[in-house]
């Protein structure tokens, strides 16, 4: 029999199961979720018609390209790599997509396309990382390049899109009976989560990706399919950021070289405002779809107080940003 | 013969690392795979394991020709390995460790509570009984060995399970109970290759052995039919006089009228028991214990490296608080880690700025030491110390284990340390190195130095220190006067009862 | 120096980028590289591109020193954006904006206040132990709102001679923002090279954990590099504001983190830390100046040279991928892997 006390915070077995403890893992999640109802409450109690059931609704409508770009973020920093080329590639698919659908091509081939964009995209990047071992920051930034450069080189203006698919698309209301409503942005955004949050509780892939971000050697010498998951993560981000696009595209009606920019690091702020670990391994989709609201809301109470400039934002996100990460910290300097 | 490997040949840009290697496994044998650093067994492993290919030769796996692309691959084929270092995710739970890749599913969905209830019952087989759902690295790195081996046992269709260095990391009795379960496997027909630096436990429960040297082949023996003595001529080529020579010198006991440092209570919570330990020029203390008794957090508070919540320590009889590693310097002490790549030697850095480093940062950054007098302090260490190669512009990372300590060790010496802390200074280096290392503290001792010499290996210990300080669960036992009453038996008696005879 | 050699040399490819670069200019305006002297100054397209380095040279010099150290600085541009707009801020709140010496004095407080945001990023990183990327990312993100604090979201224009002087000068025939940058160089390879700082920040880099067994206070270096960073942004960010004669919050120092840390990697400092290169990063920044520049004169359009850089990013980076060469040119690898 093996000293199990070696460890002093060995979890003594069974007994400790019932008794609720936190687990560390759950504190970042937990702490963002009570950030968003102080926040809803303090918003609530200030500001009249805050209460509504259609704002909160709208930060979702506002945000639902946000959350799908921030969902493919959040399997590439669960396995501590970076995507910084989403918001590009918001760019691109956009002005893809305008592009094909002013030529006059049929709204059934330009979405397909539009959508294999960033996949591929995302494809080479990780190939590129796991294969040429490139460090993601680099590989991805590359990427960003590359997408925003072809963007441009398409087109330098806005191009509005008046395709009827893709304005029925944009108009498309789910009612319910009080009168509220969610655009299909927000449906589909639902779906890309509810998947995500599926894949990576309970496939081998979604495990696989923690594993990865945990101890990448490790995972390796455990006989894991690294490469392919690495090459998958960013395929899949690839993926996300190009639906991101289409949802942007239904949302603004438009495709422009210039959408999205600074987007990935909304994306990247969100997931870490949403507990999940910078160094990988360690958080959920749940998670992140808190931060995306937290952002959502902040917004939302700038526009509400009428009086402040949008730069406050800005340094909002950065103080919540910096709380978040010492939190962080000191959760997993505990568990050291 | 579950495997047949022949003529194996794996070239690195510029080194041969295994040239021309036959080696057999048959089902339920324990094989030793022996060998200096650098002789080609890791080399070997990942070969079989499938993380490097090879260039020539061929691998033949229960009769079929392999050729492996991965470590998938050679899983997939039945050959599961446990390495020296823990390679399992400490971020996932002890559950999912074991079964991270094969985990019991349902419709491609994940069964967890199958999971864990496999996992419950495969660490029972190892006499284990832990909460599997929690994460592993809440446990302590024995358990997470004992998670790693269970990972590698309880793939179904292991038909070769390689150990590379599975002890190091345990104590006795953990060893007992590994080795009680590598029985087990044998018994049931799994053929195991096991690699050891411990030469009595590669004596104890491997049927034969396959002794590599410079990546070639030296020979396939019956551990039976080899003498110890003989094993050890072949590892490394020539007869092996040098370890005897200095168990022959008679250790004078020094002096003691110079106390160099002296601790009263000094302890921390959860590492170290409150102690009293005074060390005099000259002398050679060695600390004894087993892995995890508190040796190396003993060493660290001596050192600065953790802060101390009780007692005080004086050096020269003036009382001092360390803060930091670089308070203990000022005052003389040097400390060489045990965990020589992660905490000693800094890889992509020369031989030479591994050497000055310490004496640099005692320094100063504004005060560089001038190159002249850099070269003439590396060049008169690297021959001392006959570190080879004898070029100190190569980089440390490309250097053996056993050179790479003794950069570190040149690293310390070369600040002039009064006390000079070594933390395993011979795990994992060949036999040659060894008894250089041992030598040379013997050396420094004489020449007025203080050593605090740690070491798992109680025969080292016992061959240098004037003064063994005997650990156990974290605690100081027992001090005892190194004379002809004191042998590996008496310290083992203490650590194994923990109370004086 | 045989073939091998040459090609394994760290700066063989930036240098040879940097070549193809200047020499396809020369394709396009044949009076490339001409330099001519005007009123007393130095004119002409080399000029042009060593003047208009030296943001880029000043930010990527300190951005390696912070690489070196295993880390990472994402707030440089909001830096250079905080730093121009409280010296425009101030510049125009003077009585006299065309006196030297007030005019000093607010390029000293802008650099102070930039000391205080690298105080701010060295005491995430090194004592409270945030990893760099996202200690920084914290006044990357906060960092743009401030400088719009400060211009009250407006785009600020200055009158100021003197000011005028930090980055459209001109000292001897020679720009003045080409010269701050070559002190700076030289101050950088004097503080890390002839003492021993350098050996330090590799060392740290390397291995944070031996280095602090081996007595270095690691710590303190590490603050020391993140302010010397935002230092260096800080006087990037006049230099810009200077030129513009303007402080535009969102314009100044866009995406210069990006291009820094890209001409750091260019150089041959890898992003892990340790061994770094000065000399490696200032081409770096050099040549992506010069991609900028070339695309103008090539005729392309500007936007465009996202375009360019993406391929020289996956060159550069393939190139320099030890894993890439061994696959494509096999014996000209220029890593040695050695057994364990």
């Amino acid at each position: 029999m093996i000293d199990v006390t070696s460890p002093p915070r060995t979890p003594a077995k069974k007994t400790a199961r019932r008794v609720y403890r936190p687990n560390t893992k759950h504190i970042p999640v937990l702490a963002t979720l009570a950030l968003l109802i102080v926040m809803y409450s303090v918003g609530v109690y200030n500001y009249d018609g805050f209460g509504d059931t259609q704002v909160i609704l709208n930060v979702f409508v506002d945000n639902a390209f946000l959350l799908v770009v921030a969902v493919g973020m959040t399997f590439v920093i669960l396995t501590g790599g970076i995507d910084l080329s989403v918001g590009a590639v918001i760019a691109l698919t956009t002005t893809v997509a305008a592009t094909l659908l002013n030529a006059g091509w049929p709204a059934g081939v330009v979405l397909p396309v539009a959508l294999l964009i960033g996949t591929v995209l995302g494809f080479g990047m990780g190939a590129v990382i796991h294969f040429f071992k490139v460090e993601p920051f680099i590989a991805t930034l590359a990427g960003m390049f590359l997408a925003r450069g072809l963007s441009l080189l398409i087109n330098r203006n806005s191009i509005p899109i008046t395709n009827d698919f893709w304005t029925q698309m944009a108009q498309k209301r789910f009612r319910f009976d009080d009168g509220v409503f969610i655009s299909l942005n927000v449906v589909i955004a639902v779906v890309v989560v509810v998947i995500a949050a599926v894949v990576l509780a309970w496939t081998r892939f979604g495990r696989n990706v923690y594993a990865i971000g945990g101890n990448a050697d490790s995972a390796l010498l455990m006989g894991l399919p690294v490469g392919r998951t690495r090459i998958a993560v960013y395929t899949l981000s690839g993926f996300c950021a190009s639906l991101g696009g289409v949802l942007y595209s239904f949302y603004t009606s438009s495709g422009y070289s210039l959408h999205g920019q600074g987007l990935e690091l909304d994306a990247i702020a969100a997931v870490v405002i949403g507990g999940v670990l910078l160094t990988g391994g360690s958080g959920y989709v749940l998670g992140t779809v808190l931060g995306v609201l937290v952002l959502g809301l902040i917004q939302t109470i700038i526009t509400f107080q009428g009086d402040l400039n949008s730069w406050w934002t800005r340094i909002v996100v950065g103080i919540l940003l910096f709380a978040f990460i010492v939190l962080q910290r000191l959760v997993t300097r505990k568990a050291k | 013969m579950v495997l047949q490997m022949t003529g194996i040949r794996k070239v690195f840009p510029g080194v041969v690392a295994l040239d021309g290697v036959d080696f057999r496994l048959l089902p339920g044998e324990i094989h030793a795979l022996m060998g200096e650093n650098g002789a080609g067994k890791s080399t070997l492993i990942k070969v079989l394991t499938g993380v490097y290919d090879i260039d020539g030769g061929e691998i033949e796996l229960a009769g079929e020709r392999v050729r492996f692309t991965g470590p998938l691959q050679a899983q997939q084929a039945g050959i599961s390995t446990v390495y020296q270092e823990v390679n399992l995710c400490p971020n996932l739970s002890v559950a999912e460790n074991i079964f991270i890749g094969r985990e019991p599913r349902r419709f491609g969905r994940i069964q967890w509570s199958e999971m864990r209830r496999r996992a419950d019952k495969s660490l029972a087989r190892l006499d284990l009984d832990i909460d599997v759902s929690a994460q592993l690295d809440s446990y302590s790195l024995a358990i997470q060995q004992m998670v790693a081996i269970a990972r590698a046992t309880d793939i179904g269709n292991t038909r070769v399970l390689i150990l590379d260095e599975p002890t190091s990391s345990l104590d006795a009795s953990e060893v007992e109970q590994l080795f009680a379960v590598m029985r087990r496997l044998k018994e049931n027909g799994t053929a195991i290759l096991f690699v050891s630096h411990f030469l009595d436990q590669v004596y104890e429960i491997a049927d034969r052995m396959t002794v590599l040297r410079n990546g070639g082949l030296i020979g396939e023996y019956r551990t039976a039919e080899l003498p110890q003595m003989q094993l050890v001529s072949k590892m490394i080529g020539k007869e092996l006089e040098a370890l005897e020579q200095i168990e022959e010198e008679v250790r004078e006991a020094p002096r003691r009228d110079r106390t160099i440092i002296e601790a009263k209570g000094l302890g921390r919570t959860g590492s170290i028991a409150p102690f009293d330990l005074t060390i005099h020029a000259g002398e050679v203390v060695g600390l004894a214990g087993l892995l995890g008794s508190g040796r190396t957090e003993l060493a660290r508070l001596l050192f600065g490296a953790d802060r101390p919540d009780s007692g005080d320590l004086a050096v020269d009889g003036q009382p001092v608080k360390f803060h930091s590693p670089r308070d203990a310097m000022t005052r003389g002490i040097a400390f060489s880690s045990e965990n020589r790549r992660t905490e000693g030697i800094i890889g992509e850095l020369t031989v030479r700025e591994n050497i000055i480093l310490a004496l640099q940062a005692a320094r100063g950054w504004t005060r560089p030491i001038p190159r002249r007098r850099q070269d003439e302090l590396v060049d008169r260490y690297v021959q001392a110390l006959q570190i080879r190669p004898a070029d100190p512009e190569r980089l440390v990372r490309d250097l053996s284990g056993g050179n790479q300590q003794k950069v570190l060790l040149a690293r310390w010496l070369i600040t002039e340390p009064r006390l000079l802390i070594i933390d395993e200074p011979t795990r994992g280096i060949d036999v040659g190195a060894k008894a250089e290392i041992q030598r040379l503290v013997a050396q420094l001792a004489d020449g007025g130095m203080a050593v605090l010499f740690v070491s798992a290996e109680l025969e080292e210990v016992l061959r240098l220190s004037h003064k063994i300080e005997v650990l156990r669960d974290r605690r100081l036992v027992e001090e005892l006067e190194n004379g002809d009453d004191v042998d590996a038996d008496r310290i083992m008696h203490t650590i194994a009862s923990g109370a004086t005879p | 120096m045989n073939l091998t050699a040459l090609l394994r040399h760290r700066l063989f490819w930036p240098i040879a980028v940097l070549v193809v670069l200047l020499a396809s200019n020369l394709v396009f305006s044949n009076n490339f590289f001409t330099i001519t002297l005007q009123d007393g100054h130095l004119y002409g397209s080399l000029i042009d591109i060593l003047r208009r380095s030296a943001p880029l040279v000043l930010v990527a010099l300190g951005m390696t020193l912070v690489i070196s150290t295993g880390g990472i600085d994402l707030s440089v541009g909001s830096v250079m954006a905080i730093s121009g707009a409280l010296a425009c801020l101030l510049i125009g709140d003077l009585s006299n904006p065309d006196s030297v010496g007030p005019v000093l004095l607010v390029v000293g407080a802008a650099i102070a206040l930039c000391l205080v945001f690298g105080l701010w990023n060295g005491f995430l990183v090194a004592v409270l132990g945030i990893q760099p990327i996202i200690a920084t990312l914290i006044l990357m993100v906060a960092g743009r709102g401030v400088a719009q604090l400060i211009t009250d979201g407006q785009i600020l224009n200055v009158h100021s001679a003197p000011y005028r002087v930090v980055g459209a000068g001109y000292f001897l025939a020679v720009p003045v923002s080409f010269l701050i940058a070559a002190a700076a160089v030289a101050l950088t390879v004097a503080v890390t090279r002839r003492t021993a700082l350098g050996l330090l920040l590799e060392s740290v880099g390397g291995s944070p954990t031996a280095s602090r067994l081996a007595g270095i206070r690691a710590r303190r270096i590490t603050i020391m590099v993140y302010v010397f960073a935002a230092a260096f942004a800080g006087v990037a960010g006049l230099i810009y504001s200077s030129d513009v004669s303007s402080a535009d919050s969102n314009a100044a120092g866009n995406l210069i983190e990006l291009n820094a840390i890209l001409a750091v990697v260019i150089g041959g400092t890898a992003l892990t830390g340790g061994r770094f290169s000065i000399a490696g990063s200032v081409l770096g920044a050099v040549i992506i100046t010069t991609l900028d520049i070339t695309a103008v004169s090539v005729g392309v359009p500007v936007e465009t040279t996202l375009l360019f850089k993406a391929v020289v990013v996956i060159i550069l980076c393939l190139a320099q991928s030890a894993t890439f060469r061994a696959k494509v040119f096999g014996r000209f690898s220029a890593k040695r892997t050695v057994p364990a």
